[in-house]
């Protein structure tokens, strides 16, 4: 139908507010307000630092570190996400039995560092791998959702269940002593701990390696056809289910490494340990765009640091709602989060 | 039209006379238990999540908007109609003298009560919670509306989850915050000091408002609009649905449903904790829906008096020195259903009132129609539920 020659005035008045909107939504799109906004927040912390340099340093330094152990959490989130579109709610509790293995190992029988976390790996992956034969595999051609409901009740179970006496424990344990002495050096004010490096050096090892996995070896190349596209790397001749149990205990693995990290650097332990640090680094993931490896880092990276800097200018109990507000701005500007690519998915 | 109306409410008598019988009954059976309140909270609340999970069914079973914010509105209800009945509860009263009844002896076997009173309530306090209820629903609708129109625009499917995930957590650290601005909320230690006035009565009554209002909005034109969003959202946009309208409508909805619940809640312990209102138990709705069979009314019903019932009932079912294992028991089960019955408890099959109503056939239509395509017009018009 062709429009009409002539508009009531009405009619007018309406396509005129129209054509102001459609004029508005590019504006929108383009995101010139989100440009300004970043520069105002980087404004705002670039007063803070010359405010005192020495304290904003801190801030970044315990952040960075923060966001090294979220990253050994997220990577495990998001390979699982990128192949089976599971958002693996079980994680951060297999998180937490890497932290018990840790302490146990450590503690109940002096193992050194890397024995304890060699055995950490194990059992997180191997966890990991009969999680996954029993609860997700049956459902792998069910809805989704059954999936995340059963990943939902692996979590309750693995919280209750080595909350009971003769598992674990249901109270929290200092964790002492620790594996490492701690020791700390001032440089410049700034306080760095060994624990600090050893963290950064642990997850960068692991990263380059989780790294060349993935973009230098058969299976990395296989892991990464069967999240491009199941069937066709099924026609290809991949063990799809090899590859996804691979997957979930690399992530495990990883997790489990997290686990031991994170208790050195906050020692207290319990077994509702994992729900937090689980949906921080799952919250990392999206930010970086979930599915995607280096993402995920950086994503954890930023988180860590928006906490430490949240929760040491502005409020230490709101860090969580500032947390997710700045998530939830990100993705209605970035809806794949900042590394995603867009879904493909269909229903 | 009339009369389409009248053979419409003529389907639905049964209903009714069902809804009367058990209403009748389980206050019955809880008459001589009214004084002591932890014997008629296992059926008060069951009433109050079955609200809950009803909005929620209706936003994720009915609409597909993975939503994990429903706890988040539930909370926000809770803690709206908690400070105005806070207030407002003790200055207003009208009591009504209800009619005495005394029980002759031999229908004393029958209810252990020497007199019954009924019609004995304070309006005052009544209408006081009624808009503290009321206020509670829309200041949840409203803020879904903001937050969900905002968010509907940009983000859909596991994102919009995270969305609304970030939501709850927001408002859970929001409550624990609120006493720096609003004192009576008492923040992290909880809210205290609030009248307990949710009974069975006003449970059930919204309960069954929430079940016709659910029921009737499914099996409209704007149910059927819902329903098609879920079903496909690039054909629903082409056959001119406005997807994100419907989406908004679904969300606010099921928001207003969830902040109703929260007013009742509050008002039922008594008790408010910011603890409560964490994410964790925002899966608690979801569970549940996906266990009734998600897009089904009935067994989100039934799935909620059996969730409900069985994790309390397990504090008396299980043996001695084993109440530890409760949450133990509860994923296995989880686990099972969901490995045994993925479609969930009730499918796609709905019961009684809560099937889809057969609409009279214009006698035009029918003289037009073929003799074997005669049944198919007649009979169920939506497409959705034979996917």
């Amino acid at each position: 139908m062709p429009p009409p020659l002539f508009l009531k005035r009405e009619e007018e008045s309406v396509r005129k507010m129209q054509n102001a909107l459609n004029r508005f939504i590019p504006f929108l799109r383009r995101g010139w307000y989100a440009v300004l906004a970043g520069l105002l927040i980087l404004l705002w912390l670039v007063g803070r630092f010359r405010e005192n340099p020495v304290l904003f340093a801190q801030f970044m330094v315990d952040g960075i570190r923060l966001g090294f152990v979220y990253a050994l959490i997220a990577l495990g989130y998001t390979m699982v996400y990128g192949i089976v579109r599971l958002i693996n709610f079980a994680h951060g509790d297999v998180f937490m039995v890497g932290a018990f293995t840790a302490y146990y190992a450590t503690t109940r029988y002096h193992w050194g560092f890397v024995p304890a976390m060699l055995l950490a790996m194990v059992v997180c992956a191997f966890l990991a791998v009969v999680i996954e034969r029993v609860a997700y595999k049956p459902l792998r051609d069910a809805p989704r959702i059954a999936a995340l409901i059963t990943a939902i009740g692996v979590s309750f179970f693995l919280e209750y269940f080595t909350a009971l006496d003769f598992v674990f424990t249901p109270n929290f344990i200092n964790y002492t002593p620790l594996p490492i002495k701690f020791k700390t050096w001032d440089v410049a004010g700034v306080t760095f701990s060994n624990i600090m490096f050893i963290v950064i050096a642990v997850s960068t090892m692991l990263l380059v390696i989780l790294w060349y996995l993935v973009y230098r070896t058969k299976l990395g190349k296989a892991m990464r056809a069967v999240a491009w596209d199941k069937p066709t790397a099924r026609l290809m001749g991949i063990d799809v289910d090899l590859v996804i149990t691979f997957t979930f205990a690399i992530g495990a693995a990883l997790a489990g490494v997290g686990g031991m990290l994170y208790v050195i650097v906050y020692p207290q332990i319990r077994t509702f340990l994992g729900v937090m640090p689980g949906l921080k680094a799952f919250i990392a993931a999206v930010f970086g765009g979930i599915g995607s490896i280096p993402g995920a880092f950086i994503g954890s990276l930023l988180i860590g640091m928006i906490e430490t800097l949240s929760q040491g200018y502005l409020s230490s109990t709101l860090r969580d709602a500032i947390v997710f507000s700045i998530l939830i701005i990100v993705l209605l500007f970035r809806p794949t989060g900042l590394f995603g690519e867009a879904a493909k998915e269909k229903a | 039209m009339t009369k389409s109306r009248l053979r419409f409410l003529g389907q639905s008598w049964l209903f009714w006379l069902a809804v009367c019988m058990v209403f009748l009954v389980v206050q019955w059976v809880m008459m001589p238990r009214m004084t002591e309140f932890r014997r008629t909270a296992w059926i008060v609340f069951p009433c109050i999540m079955a609200i809950i999970c009803l909005g929620l069914n209706l936003i994720y079973g009915f609409n597909g908007q993975f939503s994990l914010g429903q706890w988040g509105f539930y909370a926000i209800g809770a803690y709206t109609a908690a400070l105005i009945t806070y207030h407002w509860a003790e200055r207003i009263s009208y009591p009504v003298q209800g009619i005495i009844l005394r029980v002759p002896p031999l229908l004393q076997k029958l209810i252990p009560m020497a007199e019954i009173t009924l019609f004995h309530f304070d309006a005052g306090k009544s209408l006081v919670l009624f808009i503290a209820l009321l206020a509670g629903a829309v200041l949840a609708a409203v803020v879904s509306l903001g937050f969900g129109y905002i968010v509907l625009l940009r983000l859909g499917s596991d994102y919009f989850g995270i969305a609304t995930l970030g939501f709850t957590v927001i408002v859970q650290v929001l409550i624990i915050n609120s006493d720096q601005v609003i004192p009576e909320t008492k923040g992290a230690r909880g809210m205290v000091g609030i009248p307990q006035m949710t009974s069975f009565f006003w449970a059930f009554l919204f309960l069954i408002l929430t079940i016709v209002i659910i029921r009737n909005i499914i099996y409209s034109s704007v149910g059927r609009a819902i329903i098609s969003v879920r079903e496909d959202e690039v054909a629903a946009q082409a056959m001119g649905i406005d997807v994100l309208k419907y989406k908004t409508v679904s969300f606010v909805i099921g928001s207003f449903l969830a902040g109703l619940a929260g007013g009742l809640y509050a008002h039922l312990y008594a008790f408010l904790s910011p603890g409560y209102f964490s994410f964790v138990r925002s899966f608690d709705p979801l569970i549940i829906i996906v266990f009734g069979g998600l897009g089904n009314m009935t067994g989100t019903l039934i799935a909620t008096f059996l969730w409900a019932i069985s994790l309390e009932g397990m504090r008396i079912w299980l043996p001695q020195g084993f109440e530890a294992w409760r949450f133990v028991v509860y994923p296995i089960a989880l686990l099972l259903i969901m490995l045994l019955r993925q479609e969930g408890l009730m499918g796609r099959v709905e019961l009684g009132f809560l099937r889809a109503p057969k609409w009279p056939v214009p006698k035009t239509l029918l003289r037009e129609m073929k003799p074997q395509a005669a049944p198919v017009g007649a009979g169920n018009p939506q497409p959705a539920e034979d996917k």
